[in-house]
């Protein structure tokens, strides 16, 4: 079946099986493989994107499900050559190790920002409770999307 | 950033040397232009899949792939039977179907006679899309005459338990390893037997016993494991790329394996999600797919799933401990001993030097000073998956410190004392080191007492005992737990550290180009260590180079030189001191250039970070880069110098470092339901010199949360059919962000005298040392019901349960 999905502002038209995953379709399909899968049952987090505009861990989701609509994956953080808050934070903060897990925490972080510009330690941690690190130990993810919020327009991070 | 001590900051603001510097791979990950196995992409590239047995133990009557064959899209088939028919022209017998394990014994690629465990691989799909091979896996039409299973290790040694190995020809389950041995001793048996004797009749002695298991449980990096290889026919080159921390160690493998010229086969690991010894042993699906790519002719990938890493990859621990202790009624420890029952799985597949079939388990003694030791560790076959040293356990130091901990603690409560002082009395003091403990290992440094008290400094630790004595007069229970460990790390010296023959000396290579700009080729390979930015600044701190001016390459067998991989906290041991070692080469070259530059003997002068100058004359010197240029340029070089400014060095470390650390858990229970709420978890490391301190802080946060997963949740079970009851992430639980509290960190440095930059490994140190920290904290505060201890993972129905009195056995199903 033909599927087309918007692909951070990006129309994609591919023909797919109806059975495909909307990671796979992201991944394979549309060739953005910053968007990582980690686990069979949804429990993990690394495939989390957005579709319109709300984080989705894609690997529940049919490509077909998401046919007309927008999806944002950790590609379309960066804005016009600018890193966006959230990553320059999990580069001050070291707030990532081996990176799998990190495009989904992102995207997360992102989300709960522009919904709740201060949210609380507790608040960061409850939001991320749907993803897996094995790496962090979670303390520089939280610090990283606190200093997000602390820092919400800088052009001064670290390349 | 910040910079240790006094080194100064780069133009790019990093320290020159070591300090906090934020990680040169972070820009590539935050864009999500990370690079990993499943991310590579070959023209032409076909998918494949692994059909996996259902059965812990049955025998294979038949296999029919006939309707898997005939589905559109389906490249080829592959059985046990069609390995069997290819032959290997190899160093290893002469067919495909059975491959070496790292601890020499063989694991079946593909089941030709019987499956041993639950997801043992019985055949293997090529087709054009990944969806199409599962879809020819339920295609397959395998008949199974099933036997029983053993799941229970207590079991396998029972003269009427089935015969797992039969095709070895082995009449009974015990694991027999390369020296022929079925059974592992150290320590001193006599002495410390009779030292229980003189305890057990000395009035002012107490001896204390206690059962504990170090259930299995299993890595589970976020990445899975997978491989794609491409041969091509014409030059005869295998490349394979796959998620390995021991690329180069592979590849000798498979070219053993599979029979093909070492100089052909080139391995990469390229950006890996997470290994934590998941990534070291050779699994059957990477050379299904290198059988692949010579069978099609084309580029083959293999990812598997989740439950496939659960539940075939190497797991972890499956220890059975009985351990005891004799001490004085003052609390002074006269001696250990320890009996294990060590459950090793279908195929003995543990990655760990050979001389050390227990790895270094018989470091168990810990960080006490007593003079008797012993231990003796039974290895045994079971229908469970192979592995055994894994999950960042520094080759078996986890269940090492689990064991002398847990039992400390158990001494304290038999003798009512407070487990912090009755540490104290024990520790190992400064002056001893180096030491030499009971059961042979040389001890480099430590001040151990100095570290505790810094972290019951900042726990407030008597504040906390008297918020506990409140709390339990107001019937709440609340628990304090401590972790003294030690690790042996950095493995090892050749002399007896070796890996299927291969020694653990790392190779490196340093290039200076001609504008004072290099190129570090390291042996070893990250998988979230931040090996670019470390090893940079390492050099940096010998030549006074800026980091940002040193490139690192690692993890691609053709561009880097040989070495064992990055595992048992071995990077910064071996590797980071033949990084110092290789750019102080470098340096000696400088000096001769420089002198000849400044017409002046080498003697006359003297370097000060990144320059040499005439001693007395500091304006008459040369710059390291200075240096470089005039290295490969027209100078009269001095007799026997040649030119450039390039080196390299194999280091062989002379013996293994010795990080250590106390660890403080603060935990509140609910006796109602058995929850445990971690509320504070205090680390003080002590890993020697610390080169990038935000670096080594992320590591330890990072294995304290696998000390909270597998003391509270993490658990690979079986029940008696052979049923992986941990097969998936809905069943094998790991810590989110909820559970993990906001770890306090100290630390207090205590250089290694003999690694060249003083720095000892961490790796691992915090998932070695947490779990028993945790459990102890859950036990104490479950004390006043009368217990004693509790076998991980302490979930909430377990610890109800032991508030209960019950029995908890948490390795099998409760019937
Ligand atoms: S891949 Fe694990 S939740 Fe989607
Ligand atoms: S950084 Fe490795 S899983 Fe999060």
């Amino acid at each position: 079946m033909q599927v087309t999905i918007t692909i951070n502002g990006e129309p994609v038209t591919r023909d797919v099986e109806p059975r495909t995953l909307l990671v796979h379709f992201v991944r394979d399909d549309a060739g953005l493989r910053g968007t990582h899968w980690g686990c069979d049952t949804s429990n993990c987090g690394a495939c989390t994107l957005w579709v319109d505009g709300s984080p989705v861990k894609s690997c529940t989701m049919l490509a077909a499900q998401a046919d007309g609509h927008e999806v944002t994956t950790v590609e379309g953080l960066e804005q016009g050559g600018e890193l966006d808050p959230v990553q320059k934070g999990f580069i001050e903060c070291h707030g990532l190790q081996c990176g799998f897990c990190t495009p989904g925490m992102m995207m997360t972080g992102r989300w709960l920002l522009d919904n709740n510009p201060h949210p609380s330690d507790g608040e960061i941690r409850e939001a991320i409770s749907g993803q897996i690190c094995r790496c962090t130990g979670y303390k520089n993810i939280v610090k990283a999307i606190q200093w997000a919020a602390d820092n919400p327009a800088t052009n001064e991070v670290n390349a | 950033m910040t910079a240790v001590d006094d080194a100064p900051l780069s133009a790019a603001g990093n320290p020159i040397g070591f300090g906090s510097m934020k990680r040169v791979e972070d820009q590539r990950f935050v864009r999500g232009q990370g690079n990993y196995v499943d991310d590579v992409n070959l023209p032409g590239m076909l998918h494949s899949a692994i059909l996996r047995s259902p059965y812990a133990h049955a025998r294979i009557t038949s296999i029919d792939t006939s309707a898997a064959e005939a589905l559109p899209g389906v490249r080829a088939v592959i059985t046990g039977k069609t390995l069997e028919g290819i032959a290997r022209p190899s160093l290893l017998g002469d067919n495909f179907a059975w491959m070496p394990t790292l601890s020499y014994d063989t694991q079946a690629v593909l089941a030709t006679d019987k499956v041993r465990f639950q997801g043992q691989e019985v055949a293997y799909v090529i087709a054009d899309s990944r969806y199409i091979a599962k879809d020819a896996l339920e295609l397959i039409v395998v008949d199974y005459d099933p036997l029983e299973p053993v799941m229970d290790a207590k079991r396998a040694l029972d003269p009427d338990a089935p015969i797992i190995r039969d095709d070895k020809g082995f009449t009974d389950n015990r694991v027999v390893d390369v020296h022929g041995q079925t059974s592992w001793e150290s320590g001193n048996a006599e002495s410390t037997a009779a030292a229980f004797a003189r305890a057990e009749a000395d009035p002012d002695c107490v001896v204390v016993t206690q059962e504990i298991l170090y259930p299995r449980v299993h890595p589970a990096p976020m990445e899975t494991c997978g491989s794609v290889a491409y041969l091509d026919k014409v030059t005869g080159q295998l490349t394979l790329y796959t998620t390995s921390q021991a690329p180069h160690a592979h590849r000798t493998v498979y070219a053993m394996v599979a029979g093909l010229p070492e100089q052909k086969i080139r391995v990469i690991s390229p950006d890996i999600g997470g290994g934590f010894g998941n990534k070291v042993p050779v699994y059957p699906g990477y050379v299904l797919s290198i059988i692949g790519t010579i069978v099609t002719g084309k580029p083959v990938k293999w990812m598997e799933d989740r439950s496939e890493n659960l539940m075939s990859t190497g797991f972890a621990r499956d220890y059975h401990m009985t351990a005891k202790v004799a001490a004085t009624k003052e609390g002074k420890i006269l001696a250990v001993d320890v009996d294990v029952l060590a459950d090793h799985g279908a195929f003995n597949g543990v990655a760990q030097p050979t001389n050390f079939p227990a790895g270094f388990f018989n470091i168990f003694s810990g960080s006490y000073d007593y003079p008797d030791a012993h231990c003796k560790v039974d290895p045994v076959y079971t229908n469970k998956a192979p592995g055994g040293v894994a999950y960042a356990c520094s080759f078996r130091i986890t269940e090492a410190a689990y064991v002398i901990e847990r039992l400390v603690d158990c001494l304290a409560q038999e003798l009512q004392m407070d487990p912090a002082e009755l540490r104290l009395k024990n520790l190992l003091r400064p002056e001893q080191f180096p030491y030499m403990s009971p059961t042979g290992w040389e001890y480099d440094s430590g001040e151990y007492e100095k570290t505790m008290r810094v972290a019951m400094e900042i726990a407030g630790y008597d504040e906390l005992r008297r918020e506990q004595a409140e709390k339990r007069a107001r019937g709440e229970y609340m628990g304090i737990g401590i972790s003294f460990f030690t690790e042996g790390v950095g493995a090892g010296p050749r002399r007896t550290m070796d890996i299927l023959g291969l020694g653990m000396a790392d190779g490196i290579e340093l290039r200076i180009h001609p504008t004072g700009k290099g190129v570090l080729r390291l042996s070893v390979q990250s998988q979230g260590q931040g090996h670019e930015t470390t090893f940079a600044q390492i050099v940096s701190h010998e030549l006074g180079i800026p980091p940002e001016d040193i490139e690192v390459v690692h993890g691609d067998t053709d561009q880097t030189p040989f070495g064992l991989g990055t595992y048992g906290s071995r990077s910064t041991p071996v590797s980071g001191a033949a990084a110092s070692v290789v750019a102080r080469k470098i340096r000696d070259k400088a000096r001769l250039i420089a002198a000849a530059a400044l017409e002046c003997s080498p003697d006359d002068l003297e370097w000060e970070l990144g320059r040499w100058y005439v001693k007395g004359d500091k304006e008459r010197g040369k710059t390291i880069q200075e240096i470089a240029l005039l290295s490969h340029g027209s100078l009269e070089l001095p007799e026997g110098v040649e030119g450039h400014l390039d080196a390299t060095a194999v280091y062989n470390p002379p013996n293994l470092t010795y990080p250590y650390g106390c660890y403080i858990c603060v935990v509140d229970v609910d006796p109602g339901t058995g929850q445990v709420k971690i509320r504070r978890f205090i680390a003080v490391d002590d890993c020697g010199t610390r080169i990038n301190p935000m670096i080594v802080e992320g590591q330890v946060h990072g294995g304290l949360a696998d000390g909270v997963g597998m003391a509270l949740m993490e658990l690979i079970a079986f029940d008696t059919d052979g049923n992986n009851l941990g097969g998936s992430f809905m069943d094998y639980l790991l810590p989110t962000a909820i559970e993990c509290p906001d770890w306090e960190l100290g630390e207090t440095v205590t250089p290694s005298p003999h690694h060249p930059i003083g720095a000892k490994g961490v790796g691992e140190s915090a998932t070695v040392g947490s779990p028993a920290a945790v459990v102890n904290a859950v036990i104490d505060a479950i004390s006043p019901f009368g217990v004693r201890h509790a076998d991980m993972p302490l979930t909430p129905a377990n610890v109800w349960r032991a508030i209960q009195g019950r029995n908890v056995r948490t390795d099998m199903a409760v019937e």
